[in-house]
């Protein structure tokens, strides 16, 4: 997706400190590779930040030139993806307008901040960052590595042309509603968002048409229907927030009539609807939460969303929405899908290779494959078991969390500094507990 | 013996007064002693009437007849809203404080309890019997709570302590939003310290001259927590917070249950010198305003230190409406305390820091009959509520 100028300085920075690494070679542990079978005793080989080798013991030797490191009694698994995420304090656009295609995520994340460090601690690689569901469009999302880094730079998940990933956010239902420009009802919301991708049409064709013809005059530069338009054109996917279940299917007309992609988020009620989100192919990033209710439109959640969704064959991702859910417990959500029905398979899955897929970066990480960044984490026993504590945490071969480290340690069990200063007011509910953002 | 179905018949059974109940478990974590492997309970006229191994227990032949692999004792949540918060979280079901006094000890839980409140049927599919809830932290002084189990249709019949604690708030001035409350630390302290003064002198003029001394709400409520009749719950989180709840404790000599307590990690030498009960807060707590150096080693530390603890699902303003205490004690598990003395953070500990240590907590004999069904260890997150058992009348699991 070529949709952000490319990052220049950066790039060589990392890959240098990638480069002055040794092979490294995981062995004897037990590895869950998301593409196959787990197995029981294997070892796996990284060099520069990619997977090189991996497979059962009898298979694997070390490259003499590696660093060993012996995980006895571990688990190695993917990498966590999560793919609705708000770690860094990250903010989109303001009350000025009901839809704010041009504002982008990564001009407002703070990556020092703690939460990205407990984020590492729970095991999550890969972090979709999204501004907030106040607005029907409260725009541009950005994808992070969750490296160690000083800046935002720093933690971009290039893509294979070196450019950061970015898709659009959107909502619908009760959160984007309030005073003008905001949409007082849900028909007036739909129409505010039908009228805003008709004029990114017009736009687009004034574009085109442009470049067809040398003589003709290009539209003057509009950075929101610019970025509207690269959703016309699918480079760029709608990640929607939608709870109930005639909100639902409002995004699935949208999607009809403009033919864009999207990813639907939350999906309280999916199981109201779970045969039409079938029907319409699209995937779904959804959350499992401790008890339903703390709004109107989730008063009917259910854990067995999840279940529906994976029996219909719809591509489900979880996600913390942290937060809504703490980063660090992010396994446990895989957990809890088990303790509602889901597969064992499914419910990894959704915390990792279909994350993966719904960002469109499973040819990257998500798994445990030859080729693959060698983005993994290893735990000191079953992945959906309580007891089992995230050890480490790797992302491109590079170490980014250690359990056995005290610094490292108070952000998976908190402590003076983990936490942070400001209050989450719970967005757009209604009550005095809240604060709109 | 009829074998347990969930047919209509059974269930009808089961809400008779005089019911038998036998539930066989194979592993009876009983909370007073080790845990009974192959082990029955009897529970008769809803209360526990025998306990032990299988091969000793003589099962009454009209017992309805239930299983598990994991049978425990009604768990206890020490702190909820559950009853008050609704979980539409709308104005009509939000109950848990009133903004318009930042001191209001005389707002009685039972005038506002709802026993028909969706999350209390949530709470107790997840093994919940009990729970310890009222007026939510936030304000100054926000109410009294009540303790319930969770049956009955009405707080009459579910209603078990009418006045509980009386439950108040220390905190960062910037957490309240209201006109009303103390805009800083210093007046926060020096507004609950008057009030208790002042119940203090209306409690003597009462001694001397009864005939004179009109009613008064507040410091009727006030003086039964100045007489040690009924606790004073504070929920403070920052260090400076806790260390004021306590100044206040030994200026009035009253009963203090501290609650919440993020930074006590960082005060364990006063904690323990004040040997007060802890309700800690919810370990997956959102670490963030005055709980932004809470530690999920909190319950494990301050067990260590010796102090009673016990854990909560809190009050949660937004989303979940509701914390699962049992999953919240399953996280200390995960964190530093024992299997057994996380389990003792919602069911005898819990029962002791409410001083129903005598009626509910344990499985033993000549206790109410609560228990909670598992169908493996209670505190995996794949585990699931098979049901509960409420003095003998049986309910729901997940």
């Amino acid at each position: 997706m070529s949709l952000i100028a490319p990052l220049l300085l950066c790039v060589p920075l990392i890959a240098a400190s990638t480069h002055a690494d040794p092979p490294r070679f995981f062995f004897n542990v037990h590895l869950i590779t998301m593409a196959g079978d787990d197995i029981e005793r294997g070892a796996m080989l990284v060099e520069n930040g990619t997977i090189t080798a991996i497979g059962p013991m009898e298979s694997m030797a070390a490259p003499p030139n590696a660093e060993s490191i012996d995980l006895s009694g571990m688990t190695l698994m993917p990498g966590l993806v999560c793919t609705h995420s708000h770690v860094g304090e990250v903010s989109g656009g303001d009350s000025s307008a009901a839809m704010h295609p041009a504002s982008r995520a990564m001009d407002s994340i703070d990556v020092r901040h703690p939460s990205v460090q407990r984020a590492q601690a729970g095991g999550v690689t890969t972090a979709h960052v999204m501004p907030g569901s106040g607005l029907l469009m409260s725009g541009q999302t950005i994808l992070l590595k969750l490296r160690d880094g000083r800046t935002l730079d720093d933690l971009l998940f290039l893509d294979d042309a070196n450019h950061p990933i970015s898709n659009m956010k959107m909502a619908n239902g009760t959160n984007p509603r309030g005073e003008a420009p905001a949409p007082g009802t849900r028909a007036r919301a739909a129409a505010i968002v039908r009228e805003m991708f008709v004029k990114a049409q017009e736009y687009r064709a004034k574009v085109e048409k442009a470049k067809a013809d040398p003589t003709g005059e290009a539209p003057p530069r509009d950075l929101g229907l610019e970025a509207m338009g690269e959703i016309l054109d699918r480079k760029r996917t709608v990640h929607h927030h939608t709870h109930r279940h005639d909100d639902i299917l409002t995004v699935l007309r949208l999607k009809q009539e403009f033919g864009f992609d999207v990813v639907l988020h939350h999906v309280s009620e999916a199981w109201k609807v779970a045969d039409e989100i079938a029907a319409a192919k699209v995937p779904c990033s959804i959350i499992l939460v401790d008890s339903p209710g703390g709004k109107l439109e989730t008063l009917d959640i259910e854990l067995k969303n999840a279940v529906e969704l994976e029996k219909r064959g719809v591509l489900v991702g979880f996600h913390t929405d942290d937060p809504i859910t703490d980063s660090r417990w992010f396994l446990r959500m895989a957990g809890l899908g088990v303790r509602a029905g889901m597969s064992r398979k499914g419910a990894l899955e959704a915390v990792t290779l279909n994350g993966a897929k719904i960002l469109h970066v499973e040819k990257r990480t998500g798994s445990l494959e030859v080729g693959k960044d060698a983005d993994f984490i290893v735990l000191d026993g079953d992945p959906l078991s309580i007891y089992t504590h995230v050890q480490q945490t790797w992302i491109d071969g590079q170490k980014v969390f250690d359990r056995s480290n005290d610094e490292d340690r108070k952000y998976a069990t908190g402590g003076m500094g983990a936490g942070d200063r400001d209050v989450f007011h719970g967005c757009c509910l209604g009550g005095e507990e809240e604060d709109p953002r | 013996m009829k074998t347990f179905t969930l047919s209509l018949a059974s269930f009808l059974l089961a809400f008779t007064a005089q019911a038998q109940i036998a539930v066989k478990g194979q592993v009876i974590l009983t909370m007073a002693g080790e845990p009974i492997l192959d082990g029955v309970v009897v529970i008769e006229n809803g209360k526990i009437t025998k306990v032990g191994p299988i091969a000793d227990v003589a099962i009454p032949a009209n017992a309805t007849l239930l299983e598990a692999a994991y049978v425990v004792p009604g768990l206890i949540d020490a702190h909820s809203t559950v009853g008050f918060s609704g979980y539409m979280n709308q104005p009509h079901d939000q109950d848990q404080f009133d903004r318009s006094e930042a001191l209001q000890p005389e707002l009685r839980a039972i005038d506002a309890y709802n026993a028909r409140e969706v999350l209390i049927d949530w709470v107790r599919r997840h093994g919940v019997t009990t729970i310890h809830t009222g007026h939510a932290p936030g304000p100054l002084v926000s109410g009294q709570t009540l303790v319930a189990k969770l049956h009955g249709e009405s707080v009459d019949e579910s209603v078990i302590v009418p006045c509980a604690m009386v439950a108040a708030t220390l905190a960062s001035p910037s957490e309240g939003k209201d006109k009303k409350s103390p805009g800083t630390r210093a007046r926060q302290s020096a507004v609950l310290r008057q009030a208790l003064v002042d119940a203090q002198a209306w409690a003597a003029k009462k001694a001397k001259k009864p005939d004179d001394t009109p009613r008064n709400l507040r410091n009727e409520i006030l003086s039964r927590v100045l007489a040690r009749e009924v606790p004073l719950m504070i929920t403070a989180d920052a260090h400076q917070d806790i260390l004021t709840a306590l100044r206040i404790r030994d200026e009035f000599g009253i009963d203090l249950v501290l609650d919440s307590a993020a930074d006590a990690h960082s005060l364990l030498p006063e904690l323990t010198r004040a040997k007060v009960p802890v309700l800690v807060h919810p370990t997956m707590a959102r670490p963030e305003g005055d709980r932004r150096n809470l530690s999920l080693e909190n319950a494990a530390k301050l067990r260590e230190a010796g102090l009673t603890i016990a854990l909560q699902a809190g009050y949660e303003g937004y989303v979940p409406k509701t914390r699962v205490v049992l999953w919240e004690a399953a996280m200390t598990a995960a964190n530093g305390l024992s299997h057994r003395d996380a389990m003792a953070t919602i069911t005898i500990d819990a029962a002791r820091i409410l001083k129903l240590d005598k009626r509910i907590g344990s499985i033993e004999v000549g206790k109410d009959g609560d228990l909670a069904l598992f169908d493996g260890d209670p505190f995996e997150w794949t585990t699931h509520c098979l049901g509960t058992v409420i003095e003998g009348t049986r309910f729901a699991g997940e």
